[in-house]
């Protein structure tokens, strides 16, 4: 990248190029600055979150009572089938490569990413696949009705007869979303790669970056395997083909294979941003460099490759011989060590600090607590004996949910509340970002703790009924469901109204380390009126050092013109 | 390091060591009745992972919580805190720590397992070596009198019961005697074996207080064995997604004396087959003829399109009675009235953690 010379004047108002928008206009445009796809990408995720969430509710009010008396059955197999993929595809995996599409330049010193069309169109294939998926409403059998992991024999059923069916468009917009998801790795790997600022070493990279990256590998050598089996699926269901078709031969376990193959390491793809994230929010707010930084950086990369040698874990109930049962148990276990680390990592960074309860703080402390609950109970399941008891039943709902919403979810929301500031220049009201975590913390306990018991109890899961010596727990979980629907209101109010007309917040409100916070908020195009030259590592608090060599030009403009 | 501190983090580990114990003992009464000899063994597996568990969460949870009480700034504290950056030592121990429990309990499962001996789809992999999957109930496991349960597991096993699933009903046969049935018998104290087979999709064998829950592939005939060892009425549920009516394919497990199962077979041995009642048959007629016979749960609204159920199982004995019928509570969704074995937490005094030394 040359340095291209830009008035002052036209730093300020973020243009993508030459005669765009300049106001919110611009995020309805085929725009190549990372910054404006990274809002694109955040904004529509938050969207199908919404609607991913409506569905839970609907879900959660049907299990409220044993008989299945809200819904039909079909129509219940659709919603929980469609809140998993939604939840999955449309809303963490965009959300998380919107957030790291906008902070990942800034955080490396870079003006964008290595393709910022190749970036673009990523991300507009996420509406399109979406928008695919959602259509199956309409599509006379309905949507897919197989689960979020649509299993064959199950998956190929198909009642309608019609080759367009909500099944095969659920495979369409999967792999639709695959193929953008690739696009994704490959830009982020490169601009990682290859598009850091002088100086920056790879032990001065923060550990956001260190996860993105370690995040990014996982979809480049997995994702393959998915769309391969989605592809044979695809085939199966439309022009007969067997490959997991029982009655011509075929084998509905091998499918197993493919899926799990790339879906538990996607439970990594979505984590890891999450743990960078952690690791960026508690040195500012606890004012501490991150303990152990190199550890935990290197942890990330630890957890990429072990996450690719544990696939079976999720098929140890199915046909799977005992040797296999007995290595993915151990290969399991093993991903508790790198995890670990982080955590107690996290612990020393805030033990001895100068913490303040801001809201992104309240929120990543809240993510690491229900974390290490997790990770507990994941250990739980990844022992064959005990698996073998609860699999499928809503223990597991319960586990990935502490994981999904405890930890990934309650991570995005402490990043969005850092960053907000760097985003729109404007800062978020403290009271009801607090109140949205008050809400979302004990709604989180009330609906997804309930689910242990159950589970424990032999509750299988995706039920649309259930016997009554279960309604207790369901009951206290369809509650706690209800108000961690109510917790994105004050949330939404919150961002929505802030970033109209809230007070402005300066470049760096946080007094934080770390290239985002040298320029301007929001950042110009390009990012920096000059690249910086890095000096020293991220986490510098307590020492007193210079970031970068040339801090004085960098960030020249401390308030942006306002129109 | 100050007196106070050790005294202080040596009071926190007393009291993490007993909260541990006492969940691990309130583990038990967390889970179904133990109705399998298996049960017990996955029970003290669970208990020992809860009582590490636990202790593992106030662990880190109370440094945790200890630094958000006690080392918050202050309101017009700017400064930063000190600048420490890392610890070999520290940083060695609580990578060292956590592979040493994993693979601990990797061991300990491990050991867990191959005492459950419930065979399963090994039989893929190489045909009946007799040896391998004999139960290895060599050594008592806990302080439980395991005496009985030895017993129950090498005495002569039952006949080979076919399991068929299907979307959505079970059926069981019983070869020797030419019996089948949409209610499971099982004597007690006698080890059971299974064939389980699937006519369509995939679907799995679990019954919660047996603990162990099997896929049953299509295509692939899987062993299966477990030994009862309390008599009473469990519930059979399907917890592999199937399709439509997938929640309503339960059913129900009789284990009882030899006696009372022997006179069973018999009795049923000597009636005609009929088809039984199923749920879901019953449940796809009313939706595929909506206004017609509707009950208070009908459906409110109305569904897509579902593969039809297979044709209900012919069998000689079944006890599930339509929703409407007097026998029954009259409750669509629970299919039939089940009878609950009384939940009962077993008596043990303390868990074994001699697996820890
Ligand atoms: C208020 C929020 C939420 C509620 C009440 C909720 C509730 C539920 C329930 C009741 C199920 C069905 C479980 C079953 O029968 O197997 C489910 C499934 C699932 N949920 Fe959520 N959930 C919420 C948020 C989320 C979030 C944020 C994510 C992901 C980021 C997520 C991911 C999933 C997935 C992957 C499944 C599995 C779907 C399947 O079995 O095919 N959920 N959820
Ligand atoms: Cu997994
Ligand atoms: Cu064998």
């Amino acid at each position: 990248m040359t340095n291209i010379s830009i008035s002052p004047d036209e730093i300020t108002r973020g243009q993508p190029y030459p005669g765009a928008p300049d106001n919110w206009k611009r995020f309805f445009t085929f725009s190549t600055d990372h910054k404006v796809i990274g809002i694109q990408y955040i904004v529509t995720a938050f969207f199908f979150f919404l609607v991913g969430g409506a569905m839970a509710m609907v879900i959660r009010s049907e299990l409220l009572t044993p008989e299945a008396d809200l819904v039909d059955r079909t129509v219940y197999n659709a919603l929980f089938t469609l809140h998993g993929s939604l939840m999955i595809f449309f809303w963490t995996f965009p959300v998380l490569v919107g957030l790291a599409n906008y902070l990942v330049p800034l955080m490396i010193g870079a003006r964008d990413m290595a393709f910022p069309r190749l970036n673009a169109i990523s991300f507009w294939m996420i509406p399109v696949a979406a928008t695919l998926m959602l259509a199956s409403f309409l599509v006379p059998g309905g949507p897919a009705q197989s689960g979020w992991w649509s299993y064959p024999p199950q998956s190929i059923q198909n009642p309608t007869g019609n080759i367009i069916n909500g099944q095969v468009l659920w495979i369409l917009s999967v792999a639709i979303n695959g193929v953008s998801s690739i696009m994704g790795g490959v830009n982020f790997v490169t601009t990682i790669f290859r598009m850091r600022a002088p100086g920056m070493t790879w032990f001065r990279m923060p550990a956001f970056c260190w996860a993105v990256l370690a995040a990014q590998l996982i979809q480049l050598y997995g994702l393959p395997a998915l769309t391969g089996g989605a592809i044979m699926l695809l085939l199966d269901i439309t022009i007969g083909t067997s490959f997991f078709r029982p009655e011509n031969g075929g084998n509905p376990v091998v499918y197993q294979h493919f899926f799990w193959f790339y879906s538990h390491p996607a439970v990594y793809v979505m984590v890891l941003p999450v743990f960078g994230m952690f690791s960026e929010v508690l040195p500012v707010h606890a004012r501490k460099p991150l303990f152990g930084y190199r550890v935990i950086a290197v942890s990330s990369v630890v957890i990429t490759v072990i996450s690719g040698c544990v696939w079976v874990h999720h098929m140890f109930a199915s046909a799977t011989p005992p040797w296999m049962r007995m290595f993915f148990m151990v290969t399991t276990m093993l991903v508790a060590v790198p995890s670990g680390i982080k955590v107690f990592g996290w612990v020393a960074t805030i033990w001895g600090g100068k913490i303040r309860f801001t809201t992104p703080m309240l929120f990543a402390l809240g993510g690491i607590s229900n974390w290490v609950f997790a990770g507990i109970t994941g250990i739980f399941l990844g022992s064959v004996p005990i698996d073998l008891h609860v699999h499928n039943t809503y223990f597991v709902v319960g586990h990935f949910h502490y994981v999904l919403y405890g930890t990934i979810v309650m991570g995005i929301y402490a990043g969005i509340y850092h960053w907000f500031p760097k985003m729109t220049g404007r800062m978020y009201y403290e009271g009801l970002g607090k109140l949205h975590f008050a809400l979302t913390y004990i709604g989180v306990q009330a609906i997804f703790l309930p689910m242990h018991p159950l589970g424990l109890q032999g509750m299988p899961r995706r039920v649309a009924s259930y016997d009554p010596e279960f309604i207790y727990w369901n009951v206290i979980a369809s509650l706690g469901g209800f108000l961690l629907g109510v917790s994105v209101l004050p949330f939404i109010l919150n961002i929505v109204s802030s970033w109209i007309r809230g007070p402005k917040a300066g470049n760096n409100p946080w007094r934080a380390y770390g290239l985002e916070w040298l320029t301007t908020s929001p950042p110009p195009v390009e990012n920096f009126e000059e690249i910086p030259v890095v000096v020293s590592g991220p986490y510098g608090y307590g020492k007193n050092q210079p970031l970068v060599a040339n801090q004085a030009r960098l960030g020249t403009i401390e308030e942006p013109a306002t129109s | 390091m100050k007196l106070r501190a050790v005294i202080t983090i040596s009071i926190y580990a007393v009291v993490v060591v007993f909260i541990s114990f006492w969940m691990a003992k309130q583990a038990y009464s967390w889970l179904p009745p133990e109705a399998s000899a298996e049960s017990k063994l996955i029970d003290d597996l669970f208990s020992l992972f809860t009582g590490l568990g636990t202790a593992i969460y106030l662990g880190v949870m109370g440094p945790f919580l200890y630094s958000l009480v006690f080392h918050r700034a202050g309101k017009y504290d700017m400064e930063d805190g000190p600048h420490i950056e890392g610890n070999n030592f520290l940083e060695i121990t609580w990578t060292a720590t956590p592979l040493l429990i994993v693979l601990m309990l990797s061991a300990i499962s491990y050991r867990t397992y191959e005492k459950m001996a419930i065979g399963g789809p090994m039989e893929l992999v190489h045909h009946h070596v007799p040896q391998i999957i004999e139960p290895a109930y060599a050594e008592p496991f806990d302080s439980t009198p395991q005496q009985k349960i030895q017993e129950a597991v090498e005495t002569e096993p039952t006949e080979n019961i076919v399991v068929t699933a299907r979307q959505w009903s079970w059926t069981f046969y019983y070869p020797d005697r030419d019996v089948s049935s949409t209610e499971l018998h099982l004597p007690v104290d006698r080890r059971a074996k299974f064939t389980l087979r699937s006519e369509d999709v995939i679907h799995a064998f679990y019954i919660p207080a047996f603990r162990v829950g099997q896929y049953v592939v299509p295509n692939q005939e899987i062993e299966y064995e477990l030994t009862p060892v309390k008599t009473g009425r469990y519930r059979l549920r399907d917890s592999m997604h199937s399709g439509t009516y997938f929640a309503t394919n339960q059913s129900d497990v009789v284990v009882q004396p030899l006696e009372e199962y022997e006179q069973w077979l018999a009795d049923a041995s000597s009636r005609t087959p009929t088809p039984a009642f199923n749920q879901a048959i019953y449940e796809y007629s009313q939706a595929s003829n909506p206004g017609a016979g509707s009950t208070k749960d009908k459906v409110a609204i109305r569904g897509w399109a579902t593969i039809p159920p297979a044709p209900a199982p012919v069998v000689n004995f079944s006890t599930q009675q339509p929703p409407d019928s007097p026998a029954s509570g009259g409750n669509a969704a629970e299919g039939q009235k089940i009878q609950k074995a009384p939940r009962q937490v077993p008596d043990r005094s303390t868990p074994d953690y001699s697996k820890l030394q």
